[in-house]
Parts: structure tokens; sequence; C-alpha cells
């Protein structure tokens, strides 16, 4: 007989499956659809016919297109996600490469969301409708609207061309990224690593400006979703219960209500981080950080399809990740749910 | 109190800035922010990128290049002398002795055999350039021979003008070490997916490393023949957005910018820290009529359409720094260019010439353009001229890609692009506009055209070549369907201290030999 958990395990295992196989067919059936044709990208509008139909054989793109996809998915089986079609190398070596610099930047945005965003959130619930509650609700309607393009170049102008606070573009002054050797691929670990002080200053203060940007942008959704979570708690009877027994008001809010909504919290924290994670294409371009974001839209742009898929599997692999984990800490935060 | 704020955030200001900067750029190297995410290979067989081929001339040497600073004359390079048999169809090139390869190996004729031979068996994208004189993947290794250790033969499938097979070598040239390519040989491909990311060349600057859309990283050949760089090392980032390379380069953050718009060249001209350099390329901005359309059939209609661009104007904005204002196909500084500008703003001729094709009330034609900012804003304006005259112009926006796929097909009205010369001969353009690919891709070619581009191609006095090529301009101002626009001029904004950076006319002659920083 199959233990229940071993059954969870397997059921578990076939909806990832399913839902990476399905993510690969969509991706790979729009790419295909696309009214441009693949070959420019590498032998570009110059090249002779023959040169052409050269590249065109090379990539396997004179196969069926189900042939092709088949052939794909067997390699993916086998953990061979394929070169890339602009650079050379391997889609897997590439990836390593640029996500660790979208997870240092992604982790610390969400730190800086949660940390902020969370009292801010319980700030405008307990005093609704006052001037902090609309002042509250400003700040995240701002983070909501305003593009982050703009408000990326704005604090460079601002920090960086005007104050000169903060370093401009770039994981690291410039000249000093090639010298890291990397590890991790995380700079504020490689540096350490590398037992250089200055530089992990430096790569500290590469962080502040974009991860501030993300941070605010990942604080507008949580304080939101704090604020309406908790106003919710507030008007349940048991807090009235509470409040007629004389407990203190800080106790009811950061104890009883907060206990109560920190579960869908956590998805709220989880999505957006996962959000972040995917990253952010716009803030990668404004900073020139090589990030997850910007790789994926380079591959679209550049029709490197074996890119656009590797990074589609990427990005399905963070959420499922990040489901796995949330999964873990409802159980360890809700009784109910073990 | 406040006092003591005040302080404290000073303080906390001083402490962020000290962490903030490492120090300045390093002395000894050059940093630059240029746009580099089209590098697809680092192979010379394959380079034909624009950042590419600039590695590539800094990287490695060639038999003979182009003088940048006469850009109308060739310039022995890795070999010492030339000569061509009386029938003009075998050249011969001697190596110069003494040559060295960053591996240490001597180079050769062997090396030079090698690396035509490679050139052409690959058959990648320039391979179409040695293609047109008959050297093809199957008789490349006996057309190509050593004739002595430090002499390579190459035979011709017929005699040409020499000018036009060597301004042809002066990109395709390159030497490669032979020992080195070969020894990380993988199934008969001469070492060409090791040469993919890295290098086997003599030039004066040493690859490094390459990280695809981040940097590319150069140092120098200290045992450079032709005099050592004075700077140790060059740094290359792919800084996509233009905006971001102005600030860098205004806090002296980088040394040179290599892709700032117009409008920011503007913005910096009064920064007494920052200089420019410009260098008109062997690019035309120009529009494809197709023949196809039924309006744009009638050759009154198309030259119509030479009267609606408002030249004077775009020169002023959009392509101030960025652009000249050329209307042949044969860009100025190319073997008979012709640089004369006839058509101007003229709404009333446009007019009278539309109702001469029988269309005195306008017509409505689309236009492909890729959407990019200045591609944009280049058609807006189009649009706006062309409306004046009744020809209402409707764009279609695509990413580059989609939009050249359908004008390679012909399923285009309009094309609006640019176009770059191969190689610096005038056969290059004149082949492209009067024959194959863009006659071809507006429906306009013919066999007598075709004729008179190979008579121009094949002529071995100069004196009448040029004469040709200028009748050929001539010809295609009247009739032609393409609308030339602008030449491109490459505008580097440089920090003032950094001198010796030089342009060429095309891409592959800027070099960093003789930068200096002070």
């Amino acid at each position: 007989m199959i233990s229940g958990r071993v059954q969870s395990i397997l059921r578990t295992s076939l909806s990832v499956a399913t839902t990476l196989l399905g993510l690969l067919l969509v991706t790979f059936v729009i790419s295909r659809l696309l009214p441009a044709d693949p070959v420019l990208a590498i032998v570009g509008d110059h090249a002779s016919e023959s040169t052409i139909a050269k590249a065109r054989h090379d990539l396997g793109l004179d196969k069926p297109i189900l042939t092709q996809f088949a052939i794909y998915l067997g390699n993916v089986a086998t953990g061979d996600l394929g070169k890339s079609v602009r650079t050379g190398r391997p889609i897997l070596r590439e990836l390593a490469h640029v996500f660790p610099a979208t997870l240092e930047l992604a982790t610390l945005g969400t730190l800086i969301g949660v940390v902020f965003g969370i009292p801010l959130g319980v700030l405008a619930a307990t005093r609704k409708d006052t001037m902090i509650d609309h002042l509250i609700r400003l700040i995240g309607l701002i983070g909501y609207s305003v593009p982050i393009f703009w408000l990326g170049l704005m604090g460079l102008l601002v920090f960086y061309a005007k104050l000169d606070l903060l370093p401009g573009p770039g994981r690291l002054d410039f000249g000093y990224e090639e010298m890291v050797v990397p590890v991790t691929g995380l700079m504020t670990i490689d540096t350490l690593l590398a037992g250089d002080v200055a530089l992990f200053g430096n790569a500290l203060a590469h962080l502040i400006l974009p991860a501030s940007l993300l941070g605010y942008f990942s604080l507008a959704y949580i304080s939101r979703m704090t604020r309406s979570l908790m106003l919710g708690q507030l008007r349940q009877e048991y807090i009235l219960t509470a409040r007629v027994k004389g407990v203190s008001e800080a106790r009811i809010v950061w104890k009883h209500a907060m206990g109560n909504i920190l579960v869908p919290l956590l998805t709220v924290v989880a999505l957006s981080y996962g959000n972040l994670l995917e990253g952010s294409v716009l803030t990668e371009t404004v900073f020139s950080w090589r990030g997850l974001g910007l790789y994926i839209t380079d591959s679209i742009f550049g029709q490197d399809l074996p890119a656009v898929m590797g990074g589609t599997i990427a990005v399905g692999a963070i959420f499922i990740v990040i489901n796995m984990l949330t999964d873990v800490a409802y159980r360890v935060l809700d009784p109910r749910a073990r | 109190m406040k006092s003591l704020m005040r302080s404290t955030i000073a303080g906390l200001a001083l402490s962020f800035s000290a962490g903030a900067t490492v120090a300045e750029t390093p002395g000894d190297t050059l940093v630059m922010a240029f746009v580099i995410d089209d590098i697809i290979s680092l192979d010379p067989a394959e380079i034909y990128e624009i950042s590419t081929s600039e590695y590539m001339a800094n990287a490695y040497d060639r038999l003979i290049a182009i003088d940048p600073a006469n850009p109308s004359e060739l310039k022995l390079q890795a070999a010492e002398s030339w000569s061509v048999s009386d029938d003009g169809k075998v050249f011969a090139f001697k190596i110069r002795p003494g040559i060295k390869f960053h591996s240490g190996n001597d180079m050769t004729a062997e090396d030079a055999e090698f690396s035509m031979e490679r050139f052409v068996a690959l058959n990648l994208n320039p391979a179409f350039i040695m293609n047109q004189f008959g050297l093809t993947a199957e008789n490349v290794a006996d057309k190509v021979r050593v004739k002595d250790p430090m002499t390579v033969e190459i035979e011709l499938d017929a005699a040409y003008a020499p000018s036009f097979f060597l301004n042809c070598l002066s990109f395709t040239s390159v030497v490669v070490d032979k020992k080195t390519a070969m020894a990380h040989e993988a199934g008969g491909d001469f070492g060409h997916e090791w040469l993919k990311t890295n290098e086997a060349g003599s030039g004066p600057f040493v690859f490094k490393s390459w990280a695809p859309n981040e940097s590319l990283v150069l140092e120098t050949n200290e045992g450079y023949w032709d005099g050592v760089p004075k700077i140790k090392r060059v740094l290359i980032k792919n800084v996509t957005e233009s905006a971001t390379q102005q600030l860098l380069l205004q806090k002296g953050d980088i040394d040179i910018a290599r892709n700032l718009t117009g409008d920011q060249l503007k913005a910096i001209a009064g920064d007494a820290s920052i200089k420019t350099l410009s260098a008109p390329k062997a690019t035309l901005w120009y529009m494809g009529l197709n023949t196809k359309n039924q309006y744009l059939a009638k050759k009154e209609a198309r030259q119509a359409m030479k009267y609606l661009v408002d030249y004077d104007g775009l020169q002023k904005t959009m392509f101030n720094g960025t652009g000249i204002k050329h209307q042949t196909f044969l860009p100025d500084g190319q073997l008979g260019a012709d640089n004369s500008t006839p058509f101007t703003l003229d709404i009333a001729k446009a007019k009278e010439l539309l109702a001469q094709a029988g269309l005195p009330d306008g017509f409505n034609v689309t236009i492909n353009v890729t959407n990019k900012s200045e591609t944009r804003e280049l058609s807006a304006s189009l649009q706006n001229t062309m409306a004046k005259a009744g020809v209402n112009l409707i764009i279609k926006l695509a990413d580059n890609k989609t939009t050249l796929t359908k004008y390679r097909a012909s399923e285009h009205d309009i094309y609006l692009g640019t176009w770059g010369s191969d190689y610096q001969d005038p056969h290059s353009n004149a082949d492209g506009y009067l024959n194959v690919p863009l006659a071809k891709r507006n429906g306009w070619q013919s066999p007598e055209r075709e004729a008179a581009v190979l008579a121009a191609r094949d002529e071995r006095d100069s004196a009448k070549r040029t004469q040709m090529y200028m009748d050929l301009q001539k010809m295609a101002l009247d009739e032609s369907p393409f609308v030339i626009l602008f030449q491109q001029v490459e505008t580097a904004a440089i920090r003032s201290n950094v001198d010796g950076f030089i342009m060429g006319p095309s891409f592959d002659l800027n070099l960093y030999k003789n930068v200096v920083k002070n």
C-alpha cells in the first residue's frame, strides 16, 4: 500500500510536470507563430541564400515543428536545455549567470517591501479614513501608477548624478565587476568571499537604488493587501470581545488580528517575491543589471528560442519552488493545515 | 536639536558615498559604454556585426586594410607586399616577417591560406563576399595556395578590378593562427565552435573575456609588431539605455559613450569635460518603394516621394550629429561617390509629379517600420510631409526581425531602414541597390542594370570605373525606387582627458591602439 505521503509527492510531481509541459508548449507554439524568421537573428540581412539555408539546417528549423518540439523535450528530460542561438553557450550556464543577479535584487526588494509595507498597511487599517490612512494609500497609489522606468532614471539623476550619494548603474563600479571571481554569483557574497570589504560596500551601495525601487513597488502591493486583510479582521467579533476584556490595542492588532492574517499575507508576499524573481525588465534595463528579466526579454527580441524556453522553465521552476515553500510555511503557521 | 539632525544626515551621507565609490576608473584601462548585444560570435569567419567587426579590427591583423585616415586608400598590414599576375586572376601576398600570434606562434603563409579557406568553406554570414570571386566551399582548397613559406596565392575565376578584390579583402583577409585553431578543431569545423568564444589573432589587443550582453574585455598585446598600445586594458560595457550612457559619461565613470542620440549630444555640447568625435559611416538611411504597388509602379509617383522629405529639418533635429543629408546610393568616402543633393522638400513639385502620374489626389500607402525611437520619429516626419501632397502614409510598426522578414519577402509597400556597405568598394552598394538584394525586393531588377553593374565592377581603369559609378548614381536618382535620406554618422562622446581613439568609415576601422588617458 502506498502511504499518503508518497501519494502526495507523486501527485505534486505530476502536477509540476504537467504545468511545465503546458508552459513549454505554449511558449514554443507562440514563438513559432511569430511572423519573423528566426534565422535572421544569426545570419543577418546580408547573407547569401546558401548561408541562410545552412543556418536553418544547423538549427534544425527545417524539420516539422512537432518533431522540433519532441527533440527539445527529449533533451530537456535529460537536463540539456540546449545552447543559445545567439551566443553559442549552454543555456543552463547562462541562466546560472543571470539568476543570482535577479535573486539578490528581488530578495532585498521584497525585504524592503515587507519591512515597510506591513507596518504601513497596519497603520492605515488602524487609522482608517484619517489623514494618515489617506497618505499611506497615496504612497501605495504612486508606487502602482508611476512608471518604474521613469522612477529609476529620476533616482539615478538625483542620488547619483546630482547628490553623488549613491553609485550609478551596474552591480559594482565600472571596471571592477570583471575582477570578482564568481562563486555564488551573488555580488555581495562573492566580494566577501574574496575578502574585499571595500568592494562589498560597493556592491551593497549599488543594490540600494534598484532594490529600493523594487521594494517600493512591492511595498505598494503589500501595504494595500495588509490594510484590507487587517480591516477584515478588525471588524470580527473576537476583536470586540478582546477590546471589552481590556486587552491593549497593540496586542489586539499585532497578536490577535495579525495572527489570523499571517497565512493570506504570506501568499501576498510570496506572489510579490515571485514576480520580482521573474526579473523586472525595466529596472534591469535602467540599471544595466543583467538579470533574468532582461535575459528573457533580450532573447525574445533576438529570436533566441532555446534561451526563451530555458527562461520559461526557470520562471516556472521559481513559482513551483515558491509555492512549495509557502506550503511548508502554512503548516508551520497554521496548525489546521498540518 | 536641528543642527544635530543635520550633522547626522551629513554623516550618513558621507558614509554612504564613501562606500559608494571604490576609486576612479583605473588609469590604464579604457572604459567604454557601447551597445554590444549584437555579438553572436567572435569567429572572424562569422563576424559581421557592428561591434564584432570593431573587435576583430583590434584583436586580429589583416593582410590588407583600409587606411582610416584616408578611406579610399588601402594599407598593407600583415602583408608586406602584393602582386597580381598578368592575366589579373592570381593575387599573391607576401607575409611580413616577424609577426607573432598571441600564442607565440609565428605568422606564415600557411596561416593566411588556412584563414581564407575556412572563411569560404564554413559558409557563414560574410562568406558571400568571397563567393563573388568564384571561391566556393568546394574549390577553395585548390584556389588558395601556399606558394612559399611566406607567400600565399589566391586564384580568382576571372579578372576583376584589382581595387574591387582588394577592397573586399580589407574586410575578409583576417589572419587566424592555424595551429591554435586546429588544436581546438572538432568534426572538421576548422576550430569554429572554439573560436566563437575565443581568439587566435595577432592584433594589438588580446581577447580576455566576453560575457554576452554584459562586457567584453581586451588586454594589450605587449609584443605587437606595429607599436604596443599605451593603455593596458579595454573594458567595453553593454549599456543599452543611452540616457544611462550619458549619465555615466558625465560622472566620469566611463571614458567613452558610443550610443548617444542627437538630443543627448546637444545636451552635452556645453560640457567642457567632454568632447565628441564623428565619422561618417558607409551606412545609408533610405526608403525602399516597392514597384509592385500599383501607385509606386509609376516613375513620377516615386519621383514625387523624393520631394516629400524634410531633409533639412530632419538634419537639424533627429540627425544632429548622427547623420548627414545624402541622396545617392554611394556613401561619401567610396570611389565615385556623388555627394550632390538635388532633392529638397518641395510640395508643389511633388503635386505636379503626382498629377503627371495620374494621381492628383494622392494615394494611400503603408510603410513598414521597425519599432525603435529613431525610426518612429523619422516615419512620423515623413507621414507629416507626405500628407501635404495627399500621400497618406500608414505606419506599420513591428520589431526589427518581423519588419525585415516582410521586406525580404517583398510584402511591403514602403520599407524604411538602413543599409550598410559590405566592404569599402562601390560594387557593394551598386549591386545591392541596382541588382540584388534591394532592387529585387522592390521589384526593380532588370538584366540591363545588372549588366551595367557588372561592367562597372570589372572595369580595370580607375578613372573609367569612377565615371561609370557616377552615371549609375545619376540614373538611380532619377528612376530608382529608393529615396535615400541620410548617411549615418557615428559620434562618440569622449572624456576630454582621453586622446587617440580612431574612428574610420566603417565599424571595423574603429581602433583603440593609440588611445592614451592623460
